[in-house]
């Protein structure tokens, strides 16, 4: 799971896609996900991660998880 | 000192449906590399171009393209013994026909163009566009030309709805049924005559592509553009450059395989897989041809130092993510201003 390597990522969570002229913007921890996802850590990797510094459900963040990485490769925002 | 350049510029309706003359302008006039004293031909008096004294030096009034080239030339004659033209951007479909016919006797008096030859200008016409593709292996959706309202149920054998109705100049409306196609029909042969296109609906994202050659097979300049915002009428009221390589290959195969001179619009169609397919070839500049001012690829003045026989090697980069936004400006004019273009066909 990687962030195709032409998409422009900002601080604040703004995503382009210079291929199709796409723009989105992410919450915080969408940013933190992506930026995660940037320096291509794997899903578990990422789980662990925001477990570490969010007091969350770990089963929630799973799912919360699966469905955003999902709406991701939907936007072709994913490879 | 730079030596002045005086250009004739046409389509200066800056209006819901612009023309590009206003835009071609401001691209010119940008550009530092000359001094240009532009010169506006215009069709109709409230063209705002006309009224835009700080892009327009002058404005003269010119003969429909529906009048023939004898009537254009005596005109532009005129207009070139008051201003020494050396050069004429035309950016209207219809009127390019006249132009392209009267090259060799403008360049005869000095006045130069930049325009495709007629056999290139008339292979990528909407008419003969499936034809072209299959010519030259671009894809191209399949159309089917009818000549009479009657056909219009035969052609059922051959495509299947929903289809675009499209005109000869402008205009297409999508049809997803006889009863929707049979409207269209009529609607568009009201306005635009006939023969009127029925062509293959393809799905996906349409894409823009501003390109100019240099009429020897060169690319000067390829900037790939998705409407970010569409008018009711289908015009882009903002968009954004994008960056890819598939796009400009397709655009840079189009120059080299037509040899293109001049400006030019691909309209691309991206479907789900990747697959580009030409819609449509407009045979001069887009309405949003100052947005490749503002990435980085001035079309507009990279043609008039072609046109002015400076040799201009092929643009390498483009800023990607660069947007325009049009916007609507009212202007305030004077009824002197408009009684002068009006009554004695000068601004």
């Amino acid at each position: 799971m990687r962030i195709r390597k032409n998409i422009a990522v900002s601080d604040e969570g703004f995503l382009f896609n210079p291929a199709t002229g796409d723009s989105f913007s992410t919450n915080g921890i969408g940013s933190e996900i992506i930026s995660l996802l940037k320096q291509d850590k794997s899903t578990s990797e990422i789980i662990e991660e925001i477990s570490k510094n969010y007091d969350v459900d770990r089963l929630l963040l799973e799912r919360d998880l699966e469905e955003f990485t999902g709406l991701l490769k939907d936007y072709s925002i994913l490879e | 000192m730079k030596k002045q350049i005086v250009i004739a510029v046409t389509a200066l309706n800056a209006i819901d449906s612009p023309g590009p003359g206003v835009a071609v302008i401001r691209a010119i006039r940008d550009c530092k590399d000359f001094d240009v004293k532009i010169i506006g031909l215009s069709y109709e008096a409230l063209e705002p171009g006309l009224y835009m004294h700080d892009l327009v030096d002058k404005t003269y009034q010119i003969p429909y393209p529906s009048g023939g080239t004898d009537s254009l030339y005596a005109r532009l004659l005129y207009i070139h013994e008051q201003e020494k033209l050396d050069l004429i951007i035309p950016n209207f479909d219809a009127e390019l026909y006249n132009f392209i016919k009267l090259r060799d006797k403008l360049n005869e008096l000095g006045i130069r163009t930049f325009l495709p030859e007629l056999n290139q200008f008339e292979a990528r016409d909407k008419m003969k566009l499936f034809e072209f593709g299959q010519k030259h292996g671009f894809l191209v959706p399949e159309d089917k030309i009818l000549h009479e309202l009657r056909e219009l149920k035969k052609m059922e054998d051959d495509l299947e709805y929903p289809i675009v109705v499209k005109g000869k100049f402008y205009d297409a409306v999508i049809a997803r049924s006889y009863d929707q196609a049979e409207k269209a029909f009529l609607k568009i042969m009201a306005k635009w005559g006939l023969p009127i296109i029925m062509q293959e609906f393809i799905k996906g994202t349409e894409i823009n592509i501003a390109a100019l050659g240099d009429g020897e097979g060169n690319a000067i300049s390829i900037i790939p553009m998705r409407k970010l915002y569409i008018t009711d009428k289908g015009k882009a009221w903002a968009g954004i450059t994008l960056e890819d390589d598939k796009l400009v290959e397709l655009a840079r195969k189009f120059i080299e395989t037509t040899r293109w001179r001049g400006g030019c619009e691909l309209e691309v169609m991206l479907t789900d897989d990747g697959k580009p397919y030409i819609m449509e070839v407009n045979p001069r500049f887009p309405a949003w041809i100052y947005l490749t001012a503002g990435a980085g690829q001035n079309q507009p003045a990279s043609l008039v130092k072609m046109a002015m026989g400076e040799k201009v090697e092929p643009f390498k980069t483009y800023e990607v993510g660069k947007i325009f936004i049009r916007y609507a400006w009212d202007l305030i004019t004077d009824i002197k201003e408009f009684q002068l273009i009006s009554g004695n066909g000068e601004l």
